[in-house]
């Protein structure tokens, strides 16, 4: 083996990375988000909706989660500009990642919701709280702190899975270092480059998550105790 | 200019075709290697354990699209020119998918109650009797459902090959759709095959995970 690895040809680039992993987190925080109300509202509908509801909302998890992400954002990118819509491919990534996530999180909520005993919800009765409050307080919170870290998984493998918003070159990470690596044909040591700030990422995204949760979840951490 | 017709529906049936071979040599490539890791993963020396850790961690952690382009350009590389876009490809999703399978089938391999490997132990079992015999025959039951749920994971991420040339399903879909512009309907065709292919799996997936739950209950 003859090659001669060399980064220093990738040091001049550190700006245009730092701002490529910036926007890939940018990108995943507002997936995370808008994918986290749009996935709890359907967890919700499909749990305790009318029939067409549950019907909708179940034929859209099924699609999503049974085709790859990468076509999601063909359709979105290209399906979009045929209808004569114009979005930046930035806007359409987002728009291809929280109708992605969204259904991933739904199917996580709804396995938290569906663990809420009846016997707590037959107590919150007793005790005259009324819908609104029965469903904030004893179905949605306890809901969600319990199925917390399967979220945490999820988000994380969403920051990952944002690379491949790189194809309709929206400009995150992977985007930037395809383009450099063009550049400077340092091709993989670019990668190399990039796979440690991605892992670098999902650290960071981690660690953010766990303490948005202390934050967040009042009841686990006085007690400390799982629900 | 021509629009989408049966040539085309038959270019993607091809593609498909491919996505399964594909999909096949991650799941069979990974499932060799991730189980090979899962067994270090739960090893009762130290270095061993931390290694697996490490290479689980640092595989969960980077996008697959980086693994394959890492793959793509570190074969060239090692001195291999001109390696076909199959290897590449089939190299990046074993190792990915050994990742995820390995973390998986330890969870398995760990829920087998520790009772149950004590008494292997107490009958003098060897270590390779005790897994094969006591460990395995328990711990597949319960590895069953979620692995069959992964391998919907495969076939989907498959579709990321087409960046190192690969020529599957997405990049059927890409190719067509260069040539007619149609992208709305190519991709909506080529998004109902991978359901066709993911979906049944998920079915079954779920079934077995019912079925798995009544007999624990």
């Amino acid at each position: 083996m003859t090659y001669q690895f060399d980064f220093s040809a990738l040091w001049a680039f550190w700006p245009e990375f730092l701002q490529g992993a910036w926007l890939t987190l940018q990108l995943s925080a507002v997936s995370t988000v808008l994918g986290f109300v749009l996935g709890t509202l359907c967890a919700i509908g499909r749990s305790d909706g009318p029939p067409w509801v549950k019907f909708l909302v179940a034929s859209y998890v099924e699609v999503i989660r049974n085709t790859p992400l990468l076509v999601q954002v063909f359709i979105v990118y290209f399906g979009i500009a045929t209808l004569g819509i114009k979005v930046s491919a930035n806007a359409a990534a987002v728009i291809a990642l929280v109708v992605n996530v969204g259904a991933y999180t739904c199917e996580i909520v709804r396995a938290g919701l569906e663990s809420v005993h009846k016997s707590q919800l037959e107590a919150a009765d007793c005790l005259g709280l009324s819908k609104p409050q029965i469903y904030w307080h004893v179905i949605i919170r306890p809901a969600i702190e319990r199925v917390y870290p399967a979220l945490t998984s999820q988000y994380v493998l969403l920051m990952l899975a944002s690379s491949i918003t790189s194809q309709i070159s929206a400009e995150e990470l992977t985007a930037v270092a395809n383009r450099i690596q063009s550049d400077t044909f340092r091709s993989f040591e670019t990668y190399i480059v990039v796979g440690i700030i991605y892992l670098a990422l999902s650290f960071v995204v981690r660690i953010a998550l766990w303490l948005f949760g202390l934050v967040v979840f009042v009841r686990k951490r006085k007690l400390g105790t799982a629900l | 200019m021509p629009s989408f017709s049966l040539v085309h529906l038959e270019f993607l049936g091809w593609a498909a075709m491919w996505t399964l071979g594909l999909s096949a040599i991650a799941f069979i490539g990974g499932g060799l290697v991730g189980f090979a890791v899962a067994l270090m993963r739960i090893s009762s020396v130290h270095w061993v354990r931390y290694a697996a850790i490490a290479y689980i961690q640092v595989v969960q952690g980077t996008p697959l699209l980086i693994l394959l382009f890492l793959i793509y350009f570190g074969i060239a590389i090692v001195g291999f020119q001109e390696v076909p876009a199959i290897i590449a490809a089939g190299i990046g999703l074993t190792i990915y998918s050994s990742g995820f399978l390995a973390e998986i089938w330890r969870g398995c391999l760990q829920s087998v109650p520790k009772t149950q490997w004590e008494a292997a132990e107490c009958l003098a079992l060897t270590p390779w009797q005790r897994m094969t015999r006591v460990i395995l025959p328990q711990a597949m039951r319960i590895a069953t459902p979620p692995t069959v749920g992964f391998l919907v994971q495969i076939v989907k991420n498959t579709s990321l090959a087409s960046v190192v040339g690969f020529v599957e399903l997405a990049q059927a879909g890409k190719l067509i759709n260069n040539s007619i512009f149609e992208p709305f309907t190519v991709f909506m065709v080529v998004a109902a095959i991978y359901f066709a292919i993911c979906f049944p799996l998920s079915t079954w997936s779920r079934r077995l995970e019912r079925k798995l739950n009544v007999s624990r209950r």
